[in-house]
């Protein structure tokens, strides 16, 4: 995901917003991974917006995809420049609206944004763990997030709502913990990675581990493996965008310069953005967890996991009503993989909506200002709100 | 809404499960979810009506009828609806056989290419018709058959299913009233609404 914030047009906003803490898992009452390993103590950093009602009903959880954090909306003092990644869709009024809706955001386990990840520090050494994080999956961040869940005391979410990776966590909560989900938006995502989409992580792993200050992952005494980082950025945001967009943003124009520089500086524009937003992305991101993050998503596979090779038995537990949305020129994620969880959903009898939204910008269609995405997910919302509170007890 | 759906609605019992083919910005969902209290679906192909259906909290799939209706449990439905679209459906006898296998009963809506107006306009002019239940120009239209209600019986009766129930009515396209027409409907009607079943 790429970075696409700015303050609502309109003014609307959640307001001041706090980051909180929520710790568990002390040892020796570790969590459990799928790889077996044993991750203790915890931490989940979260943030909430909106209020959550008397009956606990209107609880919507917001799931982050690669490079987002629990800072969904909203600005942490009256002088923040900078909103949450996802302040348009999140506030009064907007898509998912905080004046129905409660909202929870958490940072993903193995993150880096206030959450356990391979920059905390290990209780057992006093050091960050770097390498020695146990390589942590989707459901583990599932996993974890429904722990934050119970200690927020809320029985059942009204909605899990996420794009790309967070929408691989939106679908493993409805396998994982059914009866736990009134309802599911998955946007812009996948039941499993695409060859194409691992051979682009990939490739964006090799970039930091190639980087000599990278060390195996041991380099929170030193200077950082930044330019491996930078580049692996880079690549992520040529997946995020499309031809259409990169033509429509840049085409062959040259950057702050009439001709070529006839050396190997940033002539072209794309040449000056990808530096930039790999420039950015360093300040605010650590390698290893970039790493562990897209691993995570590698390794994905709901169809194998949850259906033992069916995606139709994959989805045969959920109870969930979705909303699966995709973007005509989302190359990571296409709408045929879109078209394929809608597929086995309906083979299941589930209640599922789906559109494709025509947008030009790429996979990062999700995290631009869409009038036709907001109004969708609003709807949607609108219908489960009645839906369940005029049949509590119907999932 | 329509007349014809108004008679479509008219069939359904409350609190049934219906799938709605083609069913544009979801009037008659919205219709019989309000008034009837069923539980409602639809498919639409075009994105802005199916966009508009979801954000009013329909359950509203974007995509083409023909592949999506292939994907449901068999009776998943109690009624599968197509309205109005049968004139421009490639394969009739395949949607009509996969309705009735994903519902109890299907309800299919065409306009009445038999009506005395269109046969008028063929034996006056011999040009195409063009009536304001099929206003388009043969050069530019969705449609790609015309059909009547003597065709449609024949039709079912041929591929070994049963008409349950039908209704001739005499309405214009967009118009809240209409009547039913019971002599001569194949002449007389506009509409043709069949309530079919295995």
């Amino acid at each position: 995901m790429s970075e696409y914030i700015e303050h609502d047009k309109n003014g609307a906003s959640v307001g001041i917003v706090q980051k909180r803490f929520f710790t568990f898992a002390h040892p020796p009452e570790r969590l459990r991974l799928e790889s077996g390993a044993q991750l203790g103590p915890v931490t989940l950093a979260y943030e909430t917006c909106g209020r959550l009602s008397p009956e606990r009903d209107n609880a919507v959880l917001v799931l982050h995809a690669l490079s987002g954090d629990s800072h969904v909306a909203g600005v942490y003092t009256a002088e923040d420049e900078k909103p949450g990644w996802w302040d348009f869709m999140v506030g009064p009024g907007k898509g998912i609206d905080t004046e129905r809706c409660f909202v929870i955001c958490s940072n993903v386990i193995g993150g880096c944004a206030g959450s356990t990840g391979p920059s905390s520090i290990r209780p057992e050494t006093g050091r960050p763990y770097g390498l020695d994080f146990p390589v942590v999956t989707i459901g583990d961040m599932v996993a974890a997030q429904k722990a934050l869940i119970d200690h927020l005391g809320i029985r059942r979410l009204l909605c899990v709502v996420g794009g790309s990776i967070g929408g691989m966590q939106v679908l493993e909560w409805t396998v994982r913990y059914p009866e736990r989900v009134a309802s599911a938006v998955a946007l812009a995502t996948t039941m499993r990675h695409s060859a194409l989409a691992i051979a682009f992580n990939e490739v964006a792993r090799q970039a930091i581990m190639a980087d000599p200050h990278w060390n195996r992952g041991d380099y929170y005494d030193g200077p950082k493996p930044a330019t491996g980082l930078a580049v692996a950025r880079m690549i992520g945001h040529i997946t995020y965008l499309s031809d259409e967009a990169m033509r429509l943003k840049f085409g062959r124009r040259l950057q702050d310069k009439s001709d070529f520089s006839f050396n190997f500086d940033a002539d072209f524009q794309v040449e000056s953005y990808l530096r930039y937003q790999g420039r950015k992305f360093v300040d605010r991101f650590d390698a290893n967890s970039f790493l562990y993050i897209t691993k995570a998503a590698d390794y994905y596979d709901l169809i194998l996991q949850h259906g033992a090779g069916s995606a139709v038995r994959a989805f045969a537990k959920a109870r969930a009503r979705f909303l699966v949305i995709s973007f005509t020129s989302d190359w990571l994620y296409p709408t045929y993989q879109s078209r394929e969880i809608v597929k086995a959903l309906k083979k299941n009898g589930r209640d599922v909506s789906f559109c494709e939204i025509e947008a030009d910008w790429g996979h990062d269609a999700f995290l631009l200002p869409n009038p036709r995405l907001s109004a969708l997910i609003h709807g949607f919302l609108e219908r489960v709100l009645r839906e369940v509170r005029t049949s509590p007890d119907a999932l | 809404m329509r007349y014809d759906l108004q008679i479509i609605a008219s069939w359904i019992e409350p609190g049934a499960q219906v799938m709605d083919l083609g069913c544009g910005e979801g009037e008659l969902l919205s219709y019989l979810i309000a008034r009837k209290g069923v539980r409602g679906e639809g498919i639409e192909k075009n994105e802005e009506k199916a966009a508009h259906c979801i954000e009013r909290g329909l359950s509203v799939l974007q995509g083409d009828m023909n592949v999506e209706v292939l994907d449901y449990p068999e009776d998943r439905f109690d009624y599968v609806i197509l309205s109005q679209t049968l004139q421009q459906v490639y394969e009739p006898d395949v949607l009509i056989r996969a309705m009735l296998r994903i519902g109890r009963r299907g309800i299919v809506s065409f306009p009445n290419f038999s009506h005395w107006g269109i046969r008028l306009q063929v034996f006056f002019t011999g040009y195409a018709p063009v009536s304001r239940q099929l206003p388009y120009q043969w050069y530019d239209t969705p449609n790609i058959r015309v059909i009547t209600l003597n065709d449609f019986r024949r039709f079912i009766r041929q591929i070994g299913l049963r008409i349950l129930r039908e209704a001739a009515i005499d309405t214009h396209s967009e118009d809240r009233y209409g009547k039913i027409v019971r002599f001569l409907p194949n002449l007389r009607a506009t509409y043709g609404i069949f309530m079919i079943g295995k």
